[in-house]
């Protein structure tokens, strides 16, 4: 299954599980990285990371690190 | 009645949201301008509170530190559960809780709702930004709502005082809330289940994107666009620190002039006179002294916060300051500190990790602030030959860039060292929401930075006065009448503290002359030279100080006490040491303890000193005098 770092801009994706039980864990689940909530990469940064992602209607940016731990499937872009 | 009896009384009620969620707006548009400032025990996070009249029923609001989460992954993130549950000593519990979420994110900001009514207190949700919900589309039923909650909904717009008097009638009956009929779960993932059912029902229509912040972005946040607005936004910071604040520092210091002059011209010669000019005036003065860059910095710090776009910069810049485990945020702090530190440290409040912030403050006083410059032009512009080593560069210039990068790079260093060993490691994700843009509003942005400015005032100014006087007291100190220059000082208990210090300054080649002056530059870098001046009773300006320091001969060896060696040591110090007792005031009133002033001017020093023995031995060795 990809993980959230791996999609490109312009894409979209379904949650499907977070990694690991820790603080960081916990708090991307808190931030609404939950099962079945819809995410769009919105852009990446100029350097490449982070790169923002609209989920719940607003943007959080994450950097690879944690969105590495997202894994995530991916959807057909509507538009 | 007394204070004590008042707030037992009042009734307490707890503001709890998201960043973001205008829940600072909400507070100032309930309290007004009457908000108590503190720091709760133990950590660096603000406490403010403010007393509110509901229908003749005193009540104090307490705004919460902003929060995602109820679930603390760190020690300055517990706080807000532990004053909800009131288990921070002498703050009670609230009676009542007040939850702010922004409606177009509510998707997100009921998983902390689910969280706050999980604690059984009487709740009720307070939906800001109904009419930004409204431009993007969305359409929210908010009795619908908050039948699906089981609690008080109201929808205010903060900015334009909408909602609040519905809001402020709505807290003055806390009897009458509602209770959920059922808390939501505790786990995570069934919480979200349950946030999206209570949304199936509340949302009519759901928000769509912003059109306006998505077609800012593109352009804001463009690979190229971006960066280049980036670079133009720091180097406005730059400048407004460096240069645009400087006919206000000149005016303060020509003010101040005018009123030593005044002290000296109608008081008679003696004791009083120096106290008032030398003393009191000279300190106030260096206190003062800050004011324009502070006011500056926050203005247009907060303005870009409240706009929207500091969250941005962070992102366009996280990449180069996560490479020593910082963070975006930390970019401007250690900018505005090239300018000076105390806005620098100032300005890391906007850092949202405290462990980030905690580094960015202690390595803030390596970046080459302007207090260096005139000691740099006064060793640099003496000793350097004034050659051109290729083409138009020449050899001043390039050891002042060389003195610059050593500052910056250090404080690189550092922090990768800090962030690896002195604070404590954390496991803490990075997260960075980019809010939506905003109009800002001008009572908001207003009294954002007069709080920031009279906290300075209030609260390092006292202490940096006083550093000032005592230091004055040093020099003065016993008088010795009748002489003047070299001999008064000489006699003064600084004058004694750099003869007893002479022997531990030695290895780096300084005399008890330099001792002094160290000293005296405790108050601001650049005092040495106003110091060594009045030590060689030569004048400030010109070229007498110049040619006094060329001249002077060590009485013992017979050679110049200003050496290659000696002069790069005295550089090198000052590249590291933290002589400024005005940064030592601020970091202990942003860090809450005199613990990290200490660490930091315990570091700093040793550094300094290592740092100026190795350059002095070098120097040394390869122009032997």
């Amino acid at each position: 299954m990809p993980v959230l770092s791996e999609l490109k801009a312009g894409e979209l994706a379904v949650v499907r599980s977070v990694d690991g039980a820790d603080e960081v864990s916990l708090r991307l689940l808190d931030l609404g990285m939950l099962p079945g909530t819809g995410v769009r990469v919105v852009r990446r940064a100029p350097l490449g990371d982070p790169v923002v992602y609209e989920l719940r209607g607003y943007q959080l940016c994450l950097r690879g690190s944690e969105a590495r731990r997202i894994q995530v499937e991916r959807e057909d872009v509507a538009e | 009645m007394s204070e004590l009896a008042a707030s037992d009384t009042a009734l307490r009620l707890g503001l709890v949201g998201s960043p973001n969620a205008g829940k600072t707006t909400l507070f100032n548009a309930l309290t007004g301008l009457r908000a108590k400032v503190g720091n709760y025990p133990g950590v660096t996070v603000e406490r403010r509170e403010g007393e509110i009249d509901l229908a003749g029923r005193r009540a104090v609001v307490i705004d919460l530190p902003g929060t995602y989460s109820l679930k603390p992954i760190s020690a300055d993130e517990a706080v807000v559960e532990r004053a909800l549950r009131g288990e921070i000593d002498g703050l009670p519990a609230p009676d009542a809780l007040v939850v702010v979420a922004d409606a177009c994110s509510l998707e997100r900001s009921l998983l902390l709702v689910g969280q706050v009514l999980r604690l059984e207190k009487p709740t009720c949700l307070v939906v800001t930004m109904v009419d930004e919900l409204k431009s993007r589309g969305g359409e929210l039923d908010v009795a619908r709502l908050s039948q699906a909650l089981g609690i008080p909904v109201i929808p205010v717009i903060g900015h334009r005082g909408l909602g609040l008097d519905s809001l402020r009638q709505t807290l003055g009956e806390i009897e009458n809330w509602s209770r959920p009929p059922v808390v939501p779960p505790a786990d995570a993932i069934d919480r979200g289940a349950w946030a999206a059912s209570v949304l199936g029902t509340a949302f009519r229509e759901r928000p769509g994107r912003s059109r306006t912040t998505d077609a800012i972005d593109r352009v804001v946040l463009h690979p190229v666009a971006g960066t280049v607005l980036f670079a133009l936004v720091m180097v406005t910071f730059f400048q407004l620190i460096f240069a645009w604040a400087e006919p206000a520092m000149n005016a303060i210091d020509a003010g101040i002039a005018v009123s030593t002059n005044a002290v000296r011209s109608t008081l008679p010669p003696g004791f009083l006179a120096d106290f008032l000019a030398d003393g009191l005036l000279a300190g106030v003065g260096s206190v003062v002294i800050f004011l324009p860059q502070i006011v500056l910095l926050f203005a247009l710090l907060y303005l870009l916060e409240d706009v929207g776009y500091m969250a941005r910069a962070a992102f366009v810049i996280d990449r180069v300051m996560g490479r020593i485990g910082l963070e975006g945020r930390c970019f401007v702090s250690l900018l505005s500190s090239y300018a000076c530190a105390v806005p620098g440290i100032m300005a890391t409040r906007t850092i949202p990790s405290p462990t980030n912030r905690l580094v960015t403050i202690l390595v803030a006083p390596l970046m080459t602030c302007s207090a260096r410059l005139p000691v740099y032009a006064l060793l640099i512009g003496t000793f350097v030959p004034a050659e051109n080593v290729w083409g138009p560069l020449g050899l001043q210039g390039l050891v002042l860039l060389g003195l610059y990068l050593a500052g910056a790079i250090s404080a690189l260093v550092v922090a990768a060292i800090l962030k690896r060993t002195v604070v404590t490691p954390e496991n803490l994700p990075f997260y960075l929401e980019l809010p939506s843009y905003r109009i800002p509003t001008l009572r908001l942005w207003v009294s954002q930075v007069a709080r920031s400015a009279w906290a300075f005032l209030r609260r390092a100014g006292t202490i940096i006065l006083a550093a000032a006087i005592v230091l004055w007291v040093l020099l003065s100190f016993p008088r010795a009448e009748g002489v003047s220059g070299l001999a008064a000082v000489e006699h003064s208990v600084a004058g004694r503290i750099g003869h007893a210090v002479e022997p531990v300054i030695a290895p780096l080649g300084f005399d008890w002359k330099i001792g002094v002056g160290l000293i005296a530059s405790l108050a601001a870098r650049e005092v040495i030279v106003s110091t060594l001046a009045q030590i060689y009773a030569a004048g400030d300006e010109g070229d007498s100080l110049r040619d006094a320091i060329r001249k002077d001969i060590d009485p013992r060896t017979g050679k110049p006490v200003y050496t290659p060696a000696t002069v790069a040591s005295l550089l090198v110090f000052f590249v590291f040491a933290l002589q400024c007792i005005s940064t030592l005031a601020i970091m202990r009133r942003e860090t809450n303890s005199w613990r990290w002033p200490a660490f930091a001017f315990g570091y700093l020093w040793v550094l300094a000193y290592g740092s100026s023995f190795a350059a002095h031995r070098i120097v040394g060795a390869l122009w032997p005098v």
